[in-house]
């Protein structure tokens, strides 16, 4: 069990979301960084699609009641284990009684933590992810806070022997880290809408740099840099959007839509994020800059194919690691 | 309308379906939904309808979108006309104006009417939901009259309390849930629109008769959840 001694920013139980329910308007939730998510899952010898805990900017403290695996992936918090560094991107075998805390954010803006079984929370329809506008699924439908007692679901049988063979030795390797820069290059695919904008504005777009502003959580990232506006002013037919669709409001300022973003949307949107560049923005943090550059939706397409690829590569040499515990 | 068709980023296809909201675009996007659903195509994820669009997720790693493009292309040529469309009637009260409805004022004074007339032009329109979306069980409805029409805030509000009743455009509807967004709002509903412990989450679908009706600011308070909302 983890015991919550301190919720921290903004700590929520999320999985990869919830599919099938968009088109009565239940918006999909689920990880910000779903690459960091898979791989803490995937360090600990879980399905990657199981429960992690997202924790943003300001770290919990929480304690751990009994011995377990557990993996930090995605951003750097300056986590710590009873007092002492820990390293993000590998497995760590924790001993009942821990307690890992957080520090500064050095990189990034969010790290998942993957416990050995999975973050146990009852399903609703179909997803463990907290839909925080909402107040439901996850944990109780918020953000988790001090006493809050958190389960995880059983082990597998090569969990247990990974456990029972502490020595931590033989554990130390990890996964490459994701680089997050400090102005990070986002791959955009020009938007349905692309060609209603002003010449200005379709040329700023990916040639500007656009900076996050305070009003950016989990539903988008709200920029702010040129004004863009579209060559004459029209209202749209409401339409479906997507997690990276960049939508202008009247008032000139980019939203990236994110992990929380609703169902639909009747701002034009001049781009949509590729999706292997989403977990770039995921760690981005208020006031950090981003620049916009084109991509042919093949590319996209052929990038995040690889992106799929290279995590089942990943997955294949931890499972060969994990051959060990046996 | 012959269908036209564009990407909504590498992971998705939005297929236009006509030119402006109608009967006809709505039974189209209705079929073509309901089609795609039964069949199950393996690159399938998930699809939302939309006024004039169905909006197709699916796995680029299965198939790419040119693929997928194709076999939607031939499943629009399947589209028959035996579709049993529900109609149903569900009566919405609404508490106007006040703390519940700040922008009635602006609304009124946008298109030179009183906000009694607002209120009046309202609850006596014929309406009909042409589709849930942007928030969770969030109708958008048609048939609102053009008199009362408004646009979109320059800046969408942070937040907008649940069950906040609100025109934008053409377009009225209610927000289930706390949530930003850009419409002018003229009143709250006591009912709840969003249930998520049901099979199916909203207790509006596309296709359903509306009815909005007046109540005091009393009644509001006194309205007690569920009896009046689907016995009409």
């Amino acid at each position: 069990m983890l015991k919550i001694l301190k919720g921290g920013l903004q700590t929520s139980v999320q999985d990869l979301g919830r599919t099938g329910f968009q088109k009565y308007g239940v918006i999909a939730s689920g990880v910000m960084d779903p690459f960091a998510h898979r791989l803490a899952n995937l360090l600990v010898g879980n399905d990657e699609r199981f429960a992690t805990l997202e924790i943003s900017l300001v770290g919990p403290k929480i304690q751990f009641t009994e011995d377990t695996l557990i993996a930090l992936c995605g951003g750097d918090l300056s986590p710590k284990m009873d007092g002492t560094a820990i390293k993000t991107w590998r497995m760590l075998v924790v001993k009942k009684d821990s307690t890992l805390t957080f520090g500064e954010p050095r990189i990034g803006a969010r790290c998942y933590l993957a416990v050995a079984g999975g973050i146990k929370v009852e399903e609703l329809m179909g997803s463990r992810s907290t839909y925080l506008r909402a107040g439901i699924g996850g944990f109780q439908g918020r953000s988790l806070a001090k006493g809050d007692e958190i389960h995880s679901d059983e082990m597998t049988l090569l969990q247990v022997k990974a456990l029972n063979r502490n020595s931590e030795t033989e554990f130390d390797w990890l996964v490459p880290p994701v680089r997050y820069f400090e102005e990070p290059i986002i791959r955009m695919i020009k938007g349905k809408q692309f060609e209603l904008f002003n010449d200005s504005s379709k040329e700023q777009i990916f040639t500007e740099a656009f900076t996050v502003s305070g009003n950016s959580d989990r539903m988008g990232y709200r920029l702010e840099g040129p004004n863009l506006s579209l060559e004459n002013p029209t209202e749209l037919i409401s339409e479906a959007v997507a997690f990276g669709s960049v939508q202008v409001p009247i008032d000139g300022n980019p939203i990236i839509l994110m992990a929380d973003r609703q169902t639909t949307g009747g701002y034009p949107k001049i781009g949509q994020v590729a999706s292997v560049d989403l977990p770039l923005i995921a760690q981005l943090k208020q006031g950090q800059s981003l620049r916009f550059k084109e991509i042919s939706l093949a590319d996209a397409q052929q990038r995040l194919i690889e992106q799929e690829q290279h995590i089942r590569e990943i997955k294949a040499s931890i499972q060969l690691k994990q051959e060990e515990w046996k | 309308m012959k269908a036209s068709f564009s990407p909504l980023g590498d992971q998705a296809i939005a297929v236009e379906l006509g030119n402006k909201i109608d009967e006809e675009t709505e039974k189209q996007v209705r079929k073509l939904s309901v089609l795609l659903e039964s069949r199950q195509p393996e690159w399938l994820i998930e699809v939302i309808p939309a006024f004039i669009t169905v909006s197709v997720f699916y796995d680029p790693c299965v198939a790419t979108y040119a693929v997928v493009k194709t076999e939607i292309e031939e499943l629009l040529e399947q589209l028959g006309e035996d579709l049993l469309i529900q109609s149903r009637t569900i009566e919405i009260p609404v508490c106007y104006g006040g703390e519940f409805g700040p922008d009635l004022e602006f609304v009124a004074q946008h298109n030179n009417l009183t906000p009694r007339e607002v209120i009046d032009i309202h609850t006596s329109g014929d309406y009909s939901v042409h589709m849930i979306g942007f928030a969770p069980g969030f109708p958008f409805i048609g048939g609102m009259s053009e008199k009362i029409a408004a646009p979109r805030r320059d800046s969408p509000r942070l937040r907008i309390p649940e069950r906040t009743v609100g025109i934008a455009g053409n377009q009225t509807g209610a927000y289930p849930i706390e949530t930003p967004g850009g419409w002018q709002l003229i009143g709250r509903t006591p009912i709840r629109l969003f249930r998520p412990e049901d099979a199916i989450p909203s207790l509006l679908r596309a296709g359903d008769k509306i009815i909005f009706k007046e109540i005091s600011e009393r009644a509001y308070y006194a309205w007690e959840e569920e009896p009046n909302a689907e016995n009409t």
